[in-house]
């Protein structure tokens, strides 16, 4: 799948106040497709309430996030459209076998015409678990569920905030590889983490909090 | 290779599949607010003496108070384990307008702990003597009462879903919006045990619910919407 390369997301004079603490201001960057963006700062320097504002959780105290252009807030669920998170929690029903829990997520969001959950579960590592509920797996098994979700998703702008934390020496590889195969289908990922990812083929910009 | 967006009422349809298949999986969850209806309207005999004439005389107000308890009971699940593993977040960030998805977990809600509540009613009604000429009267008043309960409840645990310790809040909230409900459905089964008609009572109710019906869910999905910032 090409994704458009016009798209762009771009960050304009961001600030975000926690409290009465101010993480950042005057932050501004742009994604363009193809782009993978690591946002890189200490704990508590305001990496998640920022890709929370990026995705729309969160209103920054001051200036705007745009999609092509347009600021989101004008017509967040457009935008959304476009958009695929994953965040601290990985938004997966523990009650719920990883099958159901991808099968509730492809009817919320678009996703790709050819997208088969099975086979997703099967490339994120999780073959035969289909059927167990999800609170028996591990939180790395957890984690490979969400990105799951990812594999399924038509987004082209893809956030994540610390997603390989709980991923094996071999899920975080195979996970770049995806982030990398995603970047040069001309999508774009934004993310956080505090391991070092090295992209062979991408260089990854670099956003200090 | 193309991109398959979701309609509106296949996001709905598989939001009701969700959590109907969630709630079956937590039975024991379900069966809380039902004994709890069941033994709140069995303890009254206790408290007030068994005196046939006085329970026919209480009855429809306790039932119409033990359900709207029982109702408040269970609501307390209704976001908050949505909340807390992070499928609100992303129900709020599909491109679906986060009222519709709410109204279908608010519709699961009222057909698993509104629906029993009813079935099991007749059963209580028989305990506290309620004259069975009013028994149709009193299940209807409860089937075009209670998703009122529900619909309202859901604004009050939305507010408070991301509290740790919301319950308190959450019973001082909905409570007072519940009194109209209560009001005209005991009313109702007033006028009804003493002959008059009860059509203007049951408008009300069904306009209570209406008026639910189209701000509660809208409601309810702004306050998630802060509550998850």
């Amino acid at each position: 799948m090409r994704f458009s390369p016009d798209s762009r997301l771009e960050c304009v004079d961001l600030a975000c106040e926690r409290g009465d603490n101010l993480l950042f201001e005057e932050l501004g960057f742009v994604v363009s497709g193809g782009d993978i963006c690591q946002v890189h700062g200490a704990n508590g320097s305001g990496k998640t309430s920022l890709l929370r504002i990026l995705c729309t959780l969160a209103v920054p105290e001051r200036g705007e996030v745009r999609w092509c252009g347009e600021p989101v807030s004008r017509q967040p669920d457009r935008f959304r459209a476009n958009l695929s998170y994953i965040g601290h929690h990985n938004g997966v029903k523990g009650e719920l076998s990883p099958l159901e829990n991808l099968r509730a997520a492809i009817s919320l969001s678009p996703s790709r015409s050819d997208a088969d959950p099975a086979a997703a579960l099967e490339r994120a590592g999780l073959y035969g678990y289909e059927d167990v509920p999800c609170r028996f797996l591990s939180a790395g098994q957890k984690r490979r569920v969400a990105i799951a979700r990812l594999l399924l998703s038509s987004a082209q702008l893809w956030i994540l905030d610390e997603p390989v934390t709980a991923l094996d020496v071999q899920g975080v590889a195979d996970f770049q590889a995806l982030l990398e195969r995603h970047a040069e289908n001309g999508g774009m990922v934004v993310i956080t983490s505090h391991q070092p990812l090295v992209f062979g083929r991408i260089e990854t910009k670099m956003v200090h909090l | 290779m193309n991109t398959v967006h979701p309609g509106l009422a296949r996001a709905f349809a598989a939001m009701v599949r969700r959590d109907l298949r969630l709630a079956y999986y937590k039975r024991s969850d379900l069966a809380n607010p039902l004994l709890f209806f069941v033994i709140v309207a069995t303890l009254f005999p206790f408290g007030v003496g068994s005196d046939p004439e006085q329970l026919r005389h209480i009855a429809p107000g306790v039932i119409w108070v033990a359900a709207l308890l029982a109702t408040l009971l269970g609501l307390d699940g209704l976001f908050k384990p949505d909340f807390e593993d992070g499928t609100l977040e992303q129900m709020a960030l599909s491109p679906h307008p986060l009222a519709v998805l709410v109204l279908a977990k608010i519709l699961v809600h009222w057909m698993v702990s509104g629906i029993p509540l009813i079935v099991i009613t007749p059963i209580i009604a028989l305990l506290l003597n309620l004259d069975p000429a009013l028994l149709p009267v009193m299940l209807g008043s409860l089937a075009v009462g209670t998703p009122s309960l529900s619909l309202i409840g859901a604004i009050g645990v939305a507010l408070t879903a991301g509290m740790r310790r919301g319950g308190v809040l959450l019973t001082l909230l909905v409570l007072p919006l519940y009194v109209p409900v209560l009001i005209f459905g005991a009313n109702l089964l007033q006028a009804a045990a003493s002959g008059l008609p009860v059509a203007g009572q049951f408008y009300v109710l069904a306009a209570i619910g209406m008026l639910a019906l189209a701000l509660a869910p809208l409601a309810a999905a702004a306050a998630l919407r802060i509550s998850l910032e």
